[in-house]
């Protein structure tokens, strides 16, 4: 069915994704596309994997964006981009065949693979870009939030988390329940100021982004502070500064 | 968007398709039965199928097209499917009974007028519901593809048709009132395109990110060096090179051509009146094909934000 849950357990399981901490090493991107080409559906697959015009399925991608404030120099964010599990998921109703789904014991959203026509409307629909057709199978793929690892108990417990959070050598990004008011990832973003990517889309995603911090900024201009200084006083760069002067 | 020539060829011509089939399920005046009769069923109905199967080239896996039909309750896609089901089945039994036995089924004939008017709305419902192409989020698509489908309707039945006049109008001046407003409506679909934009609706960049509260936000590196799926379907922009000079081809082929046929055919009797309508249709389709062309390539996606 591709309406969407109308009973659900309140769990919200989804990814916080602190893009002050994100170095845009895309290890997240790497082992998402390791674990998903040999787990959950059929592998993500590459076209031209070792040519000159490599295109293929990635569940995950990192841009990164050049911040200028009116009165500050630019910064440089990382920014993480995978599904986003929206409550009011567009992919899910625009689906013809019942392939894409939204559960709801835990709110993931899925697609059915034996299903999917590959007609690409929702990937159209997502205003995220969080869907990709499959170069190889011709079906969509998306973020399954590693639906094959966070409840496999054939694995240690310390791995069943997404395959992008256990990878991320930042701990830029946590998962957990975010339905739930009382778990860590709720008051992180409580804490931090957690916000929604494109709200006015009216999705209303699971997964939240932390903002970076505030900078702290020197009052000295930047142009003073890396000019060279006048005279050094006294002591042995004193010494050597007037030794060199009179030279 | 990435303007698939299947798609293109599919909405113009299943929307030519249903309009003939709604003109004649309305009864307009068209040979009693026999080779007549089986050319304009073949013609309307061949014009409908086609499109619905060039529809499913650009399917992943056609062979699980007939999955599509079973979630109506939610889908435009799957209303879509449905409705054009419904119309064939009816409109097959309409021909049946018109081409063997020269009986038009004026009832049957409504429902398959109906049935076509719902497949047309419900194929422009697959674009007008998308919030992500906020030029296509309003109801002048909807407006656009009916009259669009309507219009070519009426000069194909006035290729075809053994009539001069319906309700009490010349068919050329029946079709020149549908050209007009077709292109009309499309006119204020362009008009309103130029102001629907991303930026109008509140999102930027800045909301994309989150970011935009920091400063000014802007892409500094791309997560990957060379194409997605995304850049290729989404963030599709070659089409939009050559846009003012496709417009007016398409007003040109798809408007100024056949209103001008029309014209003519309006002084003109019996068949160099129906050749001149014949003609008129093959410009209006022409000029079609670039006004969908540019109906997928202009339209910009939130997702390209994010490039």
């Amino acid at each position: 069915m591709t309406s969407l849950p109308t009973e659900t357990t309140g769990k919200k399981l989804g990814l916080v994704i602190d893009l002050d901490t994100c170095v845009g090493c895309h290890a997240c991107v790497v082992n998402c596309k390791e674990w998903n080409t040999g787990g959950y559906g059929a592998p993500l697959g590459d076209e031209d994997a070792y040519g000159a015009d490599p295109v293929g399925s990635w569940l995950n991608r990192i841009h990164t964006f050049e911040v200028t404030p009116d009165n500050a120099p630019a910064q440089i964010v990382h920014f993480p981009k995978s599904c986003l599990h929206c409550e009011d998921a567009p992919c899910v109703t625009v689906c013809p065949t019942g392939a894409s789904y939204k559960r709801g014991e835990d709110g993931i959203v899925l697609v059915d693979e034996s299903m999917c026509i590959g007609c690409g409307l929702c990937a159209w629909a997502c205003p995220y870009g969080a869907r990709e057709m499959d170069p190889v199978e011709n079906i969509m793929k998306k973020c399954t939030l590693c639906v094959d690892r966070i409840y496999n108990e054939n694995i240690p417990e310390v791995d069943r988390v997404p395959a992008c959070v256990r990878t991320c050598p930042a701990q830029a990004r946590h998962f957990g329940d975010l339905g739930d008011p009382e778990s860590d990832v709720s008051k992180l973003v409580a804490e931090r100021g957690g916000m929604d990517l494109m709200p006015e889309q009216g999705t209303r995603p699971v997964n939240k982004y932390l903002p970076p911090r505030p900078k702290t900024h020197s009052n000295t201009p930047l142009s003073k502070q890396a000019a060279p200084a006048d005279k050094a006083s006294g002591g042995f760069l004193g010494w050597l500064d007037s030794a060199l002067e009179k030279l | 968007m990435h303007p698939a020539v299947s798609v293109i060829f599919f909405t113009v011509t299943s929307g030519a398709g249903f309009g003939f089939l709604a003109m004649i399920g309305l009864g307009v005046p068209m040979p009693e039965s026999g080779p007549g009769a089986f050319l304009a069923c073949l013609v309307a109905g061949g014009l409908a199928v086609m499109g619905l199967i060039s529809s499913t080239f650009h399917l992943g896996h056609p062979e699980r097209a007939w999955r599509a039909i079973s979630q109506w309750r939610s889908s435009w896609l799957s209303r879509e499917g449905v409705c054009a089901i419904i119309t064939l089945v009816l409109f097959g039994f309409y021909a049946l009974f018109w081409v063997f036995f020269g009986e038009r089924i004026a009832p049957l004939g409504i429902l398959v007028a109906i049935g076509a008017a719902a497949t047309v709305f419900t194929t422009s419902m697959i674009y007008a519901q998308l919030k992500t192409v906020p030029v296509w989020n309003t109801w002048m698509t909807p407006a656009c593809y009916l009259a669009f489908s309507l219009t070519s309707g009426i000069l194909f039945a006035g290729a075809f048709g053994h009539w001069q006049s319906f309700a009490g109008l010349s068919v050329p001046l029946l079709g020149l009132v549908a050209l007009g407003c077709a292109w009309l409506m499309k006119l204020l679909w362009w008009q309103n395109g130029g102001r629907a934009t991303l930026e109008a609706m509140g999102s930027d960049t800045g909301t994309a990110t989150g970011l935009g509260f920091l400063g000014t936000v802007r892409l500094l590196e791309k997560p990957h060096s060379g194409q997605n799926y995304l850049t290729k379907e989404m963030v599709h922009r070659i089409g939009r090179k050559h846009a003012a000079k496709l417009r007016i081809i398409s007003l040109v082929l798809g408007a100024a051509l056949p209103l001008a046929l029309c014209l003519l055919a309006m002084f003109a009797t019996g068949a160099a009146s129906q050749f001149l309508l014949v003609l008129a249709v093959f410009g209006l389709i022409a000029g079609l094909f670039a006004e969908r062309w540019l109906f997928f390539a202009e339209a910009r996606h939130a997702v390209s934000l994010y490039y």
